[in-house]
């Protein structure tokens, strides 16, 4: 064999060699993204045992709060979650899918792609700046002028009335839900905004060419074609709502309290977490926020999974 | 009775008329949150900006002081997020869109899992770390809010990094592996360099997210008074100390927290806009 011949099988040892470990190295790298989501699981699961062991089900179901007696119930921060998130997607949907509307159908050319920057730039925003300005100029503005108006108009109503009465503190459920709301609208509705984009001009014109108005083809045409990745959307934007922490801790006023009224203060997972955790001064302490932390990524995990899952189904039909 | 059909066109029109409107006034209730909060913080904050933001360490309560303590740690460890999260990010992004088509199942899993990692809440990556890393070696560090920071860029930059490399024409990955050159010097000497605005975008978004976080570094890196040049101590970052001025009674310390809010608003700011100005600006520039 010649010496050319040679090097040349040696070089490609070589490489192969060499294409193997990099193969390997990213395969390693990939693999990290999974054990992230994974050892954060089971981590606070590891981490929430003692909680869970103490009080089984009890945890989730009782409203007790009481660092000095050692005694933790998750009910409070769980209703918290749920009801602010609520209140969000109420604001945000209507209101996304309106600004989807504006950008898709109404707003000439030349005005879309910058509306629609301007509006992901609430996305850019950080929560604590959300945070902020929801303590030092939004919850002055909700009780000097929002939530006296919903005392006097909203109160005295049957069945809803509780919801609306109570102190114009400022702080407190309804606030916190109103910020989460614009927190999300800039997911939602973008999310909105693209699929609305990928259904066929052929369709769209064929309701045209029969009569229909702008509306009617939104509504008839449009909406049901793109109705799973609207509804992925929507939970895309629910689970956001859910796992948001900061703005939530400044407005929503830190208080272990279950009340009717969404005037009140209240508590969510992630504010009560944020508050005391560096203040946990036994093991059961500390492990029943965990066990909280584990709650509340159990249920962002199911909400954006089914969101991925929608939104994923619009993708493969569209043969992407 | 059929209703007469002028009558019915004027309600449909009308019902369409209404949906306009009401989409046009849905579009200017969520701008007129952004200049409202955007007013109220950059307003605030060049009130209480000075040159003291940059130079004097934050005070205790009653007395003057700055940020200088909490913008030097707020720096160190989003950098330290980056040189963990952007590296493995990329090689991650890389394998989903180079090396793993004959595992397809495998790829999905991967990215389906990465999706929803990119929304995960924040206070969660914390709270694992904390387990992982801040329990063990016993005590909170900058190193620990580093490690968080990096697993909230490894998502994004994973995404961009795979979108992008999947842009790339296949011609190039055919001509060069033609030329006999193996896999990985393709990917880092092509693909990569072709990719690269792409990816660099990936790391600027990253970087402007974790330059606010605040929730995963309250129980990681915690928070310093003083001026701290051992990152393997309790370390102040700009949000952090927001959080703590803005909910105490401190007229002072509400002062500096809109001089941190301002700070924070203009780095993410230009960073997003910057990130994707610069992207738009190469697609122009590689169609053209």
């Amino acid at each position: 064999m010649n010496a050319d011949a040679v090097e040349a099988r040696d070089r490609t040892a070589v490489e192969t060699r060499q294409d193997t470990l990099f193969r390997f190295v990213l395969f390693g790298a990939a693999s990290v993204v999974l054990f992230v989501l994974a050892g954060a699981a089971l981590s606070m699961l590891w981490g929430g045992r003692l909680a869970f062991q103490t009080f089984g089900w009890h945890f989730i179901f009782s409203s007790d709060w009481d660092p000095v007696g050692k005694h933790f119930g998750a009910l409070v921060p769980i209703y918290g979650t749920l009801a602010s998130s609520a209140i969000a997607m109420v604001i945000a949907v209507p209101v996304s899918f309106g600004i989807a509307l504006f950008l898709t159908e109404i707003a000439p050319g030349w005005l879309q792609a910058p509306i629609a920057a301007a509006i992901e730039l609430l996305a850019g925003i950080p929560s604590i700046i959300y945070g902020m300005w929801g303590l030092f100029s939004f919850v002055p503005f909700m009780s000097e002028h929002v939530l006296p108006w919903i005392n006097d108009h909203l109160g005295p109503l049957p069945w809803i009335g509780v919801l609306f009465s109570g102190p114009p503190l400022g702080i407190g459920m309804l606030t916190a839900g109103i910020v989460l709301g614009i927190m999300v609208i800039p997911f939602i509705s973008s999310v909105m905004r693209d699929v609305f984009r990928t259904v066929p001009a052929s369709l769209k014109e064929s309701a045209y060419a029969l009569g229909s108005t702008t509306w009617e083809v939104v509504w008839k045409v449009v909406l049901p074609y793109t109705r799973s990745a609207v509804v992925g959307g929507i939970f895309l934007g629910l689970g956001r709502a859910l796992g948001e922490t900061m703005a939530v801790t400044f407005v929503l006023g830190n208080a272990h309290q279950l009340s009717a009224s969404l005037l009140m203060p209240g508590n969510s997972i992630a504010a009560t977490i944020a508050n005391e955790f560096t203040e946990a001064d036994s093991d059961l302490y500390l492990s029943s926020l965990i066990a909280l932390g584990f709650l509340l990524f159990v249920v962002t995990l199911i909400v954006l999974a089914c969101a991925r899952l929608m939104l994923h189904n619009l993708a493969r039909r569209e043969g992407r | 009775m059929q209703q007469s059909a002028p009558r019915l066109i004027l309600k449909r029109r009308a019902r369409n008329l209404g949906s306009k409107v009401l989409g046009t006034a849905a579009t200017l209730f969520g701008l007129s949150w952004l200049v409202w909060i955007l007013a109220v913080t950059l307003f605030n904050g060049a009130r209480a900006l000075g040159l003291h933001i940059f130079t004097d360490i934050t005070p205790p309560p009653g007395a003057a002081g700055g940020l200088a303590n909490a913008l030097f740690g707020s720096a160190v460890m989003s950098l330290l997020g980056i040189a963990i999260g952007a590296p493995l990010g990329i090689a991650a992004g890389t394998y989903l869109s180079e090396f793993a088509e004959r595992r397809p199942i495998w790829r999905e899993t991967i990215r389906f899992v990465n999706d929803i990692l990119l929304s995960a809440p924040s206070i969660v990556l914390g709270l694992f770390v904390y387990t992982i890393y801040v329990r063990q070696v016993g005590h909170f560090s900058g190193i620990a809010g580093g490690i968080a920071l990096s697993l909230i860029v490894l998502p994004v930059v994973v995404r961009t990094t795979d979108e992008t490399l999947r842009l790339v024409p296949n011609m190039m990955r055919e001509a060069a592996l033609s030329l006999g050159i193996p896999r990985w010097k393709v990917t880092v000497q092509v693909l990569y360099r072709a990719a690269a605005p792409g990816i660099l975008t990936g790391v600027l978004l990253g970087l402007a997210r974790i330059t606010g976080e605040t929730a995963p570094l309250l129980f990681t890196a915690l928070n310093n008074q003083f001026w701290n040049n051992n990152i393997d101590g309790p370390t102040a970052s700009v949000p952090v100390v927001i959080f703590q001025f803005a909910m105490s009674p401190y007229d002072a310390w509400h002062s500096l927290a809109w001089a941190g809010a301002f700070v924070v608003t203009m780095v993410v700011l230009l960073l997003s806009v910057g990130a994707r100005t610069f992207l738009l600006k190469n697609r122009i520039d590689s169609n053209g």
